[in-house]
């Protein structure tokens, strides 16, 4: 569904990712897993259109992201749950979700839309018009994939769903990945957490000073010894 | 005891009160309009007293020129302004967006400069009159009312309600208020932010040329018209908080009654003096504006 | 160096027209005012307000001299003190409390407009809008006392002065530790008072020091011209094209502010000059043409030339050498 063939990406003159190839089809969970300033972000920014191509394409579903304005990218049903939240302080959550469904086609289903991240997410309903900067990093999470989820997106990007929060609330981010996922979307997580995420994907990807060095099923990730000694048992 | 009863109890100064209210009215439709562009695009448009008095000369020409009746004169001009304020954003601000403040408001006040002349070469330095007299009306004995002030008043009021509910209801409204807590983020909601800010910059506009049809019902153009009031709207943004739309509202009113006050006991220009010099108090009492929330 | 030193001294003395001595005694004068005003501008306290303490320095001296018939030489220093006062008054809550950037431009602004107001409104004593004039002291005009130089000679001579003492007064504050506390306060306010720079302190001091250079100068311009007016020396337009001679001059540079002066100054001159031919080409008095040229300028200097004529000029040419 989402393929992305040598894409190279970065900010200004410095680049932080080089011809990288990944592919996600419908349905699964792929993980891109790797160390700090590896460019996993970048790789994000570079899918839902934040920042341009320096060379190579992301096509999604067959069309080729860099033949629309980027502003677009979301109605392809690419939706992209930033790093650190940014949601809009001094916006209510419900505010907040109703920005996620800015976009002129996704308008209609916004009712329905609310009710399936509401009833997803219970605490973010009985929150709905309290102002998001004043929730707790979890909460904050919740309404950030939430927001993300209204557009009613095909594939769902999240880049460190888990990062600065606390371990009883990564796990409940990560069942809730779960959930999603078994609700039949697609997912695209980056982590740094790869215990976890490991756990939750199909499929991952590390990602090493830009350049993708290995890819497998979890179970070969899992297994693999180099990986165990860089990454897990951190 | 003399006093009070000369001074204060007077219909005279009941009157002023209420004048000052009404003016109060247009102020706070044109400091909406400046809080809207600094706190959505982060820029001060130092010449928005310019592109207003520019919207008034559109209404004088369009009714005394070319006769149109008032309201599709008044709506020309509106138009003409919101475009203005297209253009002054996608010729100018765009350059300099993200630059120092000092390369922002050096760029407005060339275009303040610029404005001001191109009225003086094109329209001469006469002041110009809508000549619209709506008269007076009672409202109590002793106490009279100027219409063209109290139609301001409405309009203006009624510009301001539109507005909130515009920004608080509907979903443009909600992302122009989105763009300016997170602009970078914006493009996943599908926005795209330079349209935004274009639109925001057409709302901009068209509320200084709504305050303009307002402003020529009770005062003559002519090109430094903009020296009367800009610098207020100014000070009343600065005393609300720059950028926070509800205490430029509270802050407009103040700002009008101290004038209208100061204008009652003297001339004119104390009025202004007045105000300024309460300003200066609120500045040391407090900075951020005196309904500013810390961001 | 020293060769064009002797040559400007020495301008009044070799025939040159009164006419050419005039424009310069106008730059010189108009070239202090700016290099007074970009010795806070260049740390980003952009004042949008420097009408004002022109005015101050121009109408201050004038009105002692006619209605308390106190001599420049005390006048002076008593309009400087008001200046200062006044540049306290506004700094010190606006330092105090970090009003920086566009609030402070702001704030300065409302200042020049309210000088200008408070001339016009008391029209009875300064005449308004319509002008001031100190009155003449003793026979021919001449008179120290009253410090009154009918002879432009003259004038220029202390025109050149204190335009040096203004090129002075820069370099002083270049090479001064003021500087560097200065830039690093318009980088970061936080970090520097973290390591103990007096943030609010300094920037008073040079707030002050631009206030009394720009009132010098008003002060100045009300001796040479013998006559003031609220848009001649106060008011935003002022205030604005102060900023503007600056930027297009090179607001980094020691003679910037004089290029910038040299540009408005000449500007203004062609087009006045001209202006019969303008009307003649136009079909109609093109008043307020020059205003209309700064406006433009200023925008397309802000955009394209932000560090001034000078400075990009330096920079392209002197810098490469130099690394």
């Amino acid at each position: 569904m989402l393929e992305i063939k040598g894409v190279t990406a970065g900010y200004g003159d410095f680049t932080a990712l080089f011809n990288a190839d990944i592919e996600v089809k419908a349905g699964e969970a792929v993980a891109v897993i790797g160390p700090n300033g590896a460019g996993k972000s970048t790789l994000m920014r570079a899918i839902s259109g934040m920042i341009p191509l320096k060379g190579g394409a992301v096509t999604m579903e067959g069309q080729d992201t860099r033949s629309i304005p980027p502003h677009k990218i979301v109605e392809l049903g690419i939706a992209h749950v930033p790093e650190n939240r940014r949601l809009f302080p001094r916006m209510s959550v419900e505010e907040n979700l109703r920005v996620g469904c800015y976009a002129p086609p996704f308008r209609a289903k916004f009712s329905e839309r609310l009710e399936f991240v509401y009833e997803l997410f219970p605490r973010m309903k009985e929150r709905r018009d309290q102002l998001a900067g004043t929730m707790s990093g979890g909460e904050q999470q919740m309404c950030a994939i939430g927001r993300a989820l209204m557009s009613d997106p095909k594939i769902l990007l999240m880049d460190e769903p888990s990062a600065g929060l606390a371990p009883v609330i990564v796990q409940q981010v990560f069942d809730l990945i779960r959930r999603i996922r078994s609700d039949g979307l697609t997912v695209l997580i980056v982590e740094q957490n790869v215990q976890q995420v490991l756990k939750v994907v199909d499929r991952a990807y590390l990602l090493e000073a830009g350049s993708i060095r290995h890819s497998g099923s979890s179970e070969e990730l899992l297994g693999s010894e180099d990986i165990r000694k860089a990454y897990i048992g951190v | 005891m003399e006093f009070l009863s000369e001074y204060v109890f007077s219909v005279f100064f009941v009157e002023t009160l209420l004048n000052g209210l009404l003016y109060g009215g247009v102020l706070a439709l044109l400091s909406l309009g400046l809080n809207l562009i600094f706190g959505v695009i982060d820029v001060v448009w130092i010449c928005y007293a310019e592109l207003v008095m520019l919207g008034m000369y559109t209404i004088y020409f369009m009714h005394v020129f070319y006769g149109l009746p008032l309201i599709p004169a008044a709506l020309i001009a509106v138009l003409v302004v919101a475009v203005l304020g297209v253009v002054l954003h996608k010729v100018v601000i765009n350059h300099v967006l993200g630059k120092a403040p000092i390369n922002q408001l050096l760029a407005t006040g060339g275009v303040l400069f610029f404005l001001q002349s191109i009225a003086t070469l094109f329209f001469g330095v006469e002041f110009l009159s809508l000549g619209v007299s709506l008269g007076s009306f009672q409202l109590s004995e002793d106490i009279y009312m100027s219409t063209s002030q109290f139609v301001a008043f409405l309009v203006a009021a009624g510009a301001v309600v539109a507005m909130y509910l515009f920004l608080s209801r509907s979903y443009m409204g909600a992302a122009i208020r989105a763009i300016s807590q997170d602009r970078d983020i914006m493009i996943l909601m599908g926005v795209d932010a330079n349209r935004l800010y274009g639109i925001t910059s057409a709302i901009g506009g068209g509320l200084a040329g709504l305050a303009a049809c307002l402003l020529s019902l009770q005062f003559d153009v002519h090109p430094f018209v903009g020296i009367s009031f800009g610098p207020i709207v100014f000070m009343i943004c600065v005393m609300g908080g720059l950028g926070n739309m509800v205490g430029g509202f509270l802050a407009a009113f103040v700002f009008a009654e101290l004038i209208a006050i100061g204008g009652y006991f003297a001339d004119l220009e104390w009025g202004t003096v007045l105000a300024f010099c309460v300003f200066v108090i609120t500045m040391f009492i407090r900075p951020e504006g005196l309904f500013a929330r810390k961001s | 160096m020293i060769l064009a030193a002797a040559a400007l001294v020495a301008v009044p003395f070799i025939g040159v027209p009164p006419y050419w001595l005039h424009i310069m005694i106008v730059i010189l004068i108009w070239s202090f005012a700016y290099t007074g005003w970009s010795v806070m501008g260049r740390f980003g306290l952009v004042s949008l307000g420097h009408g004002a303490f022109m005015g101050i320095g121009a109408y201050g001296t004038a009105l002692l001299w006619n209605h308390a018939g106190l001599t420049p030489w005390i006048g002076i220093p008593i309009s400087l003190l008001l200046a200062a006062a006044f540049a306290l008054l506004i700094g010190y809550p606006c330092f105090k409390y970090r009003i920086i950037g566009h609030y402070f431009a702001l704030v300065t602004l409302a200042l020049s407009v309210i000088i200008g107001q408070v001339i016009v409104a008391t029209r009875d004593h300064t005449g308004g809008s319509l002008g001031y004039t100190p009155e003449p002291h003793g026979g021919e005009g001449f008179s120290i006392y009253a410090l009154q130089f009918p002879e432009k000679a003259h004038f220029y001579l202390i025109a050149l002065g204190a335009w040096v003492i203004g090129l002075i007064i820069w370099r002083a504050v270049d090479r001064s530790m003021a500087r560097y506390a200065l830039e690093a306060i318009s980088e970061d306010e936080d970090a520097s008072a973290a390591v103990g720079v007096q943030v609010t302190k300094e920037k008073l001091k040079i707030t002050v020091l631009s206030a009394v250079m720009t009132a010098f100068a008003g002060a100045m311009y009300c001796q040479y011209q013998l006559f003031v007016s609220p848009d001649t020396v106060a008011g935003v337009g002022i205030s604005l094209q102060i900023v503007f001679a600056v930027v297009a001059g090179g607001i980094y540079t020691q003679f910037g502010p004089t290029v910038g002066a040299i540009i408005t100054i000449v500007l203004a001159e062609v087009l006045r000059i001209n202006i019969g031919e303008l009307e003649h080409l136009l079909g109609f008095r093109p008043f307020g043409l020059d205003n209309t040229i700064y406006g433009i300028m200023l925008v397309l200097f802000i955009i394209f030339l932000p560090k001034g004529v000078l400075g990009t000029f330096l920079e392209k040419y002197l810098r490469p050498a130099k690394a």
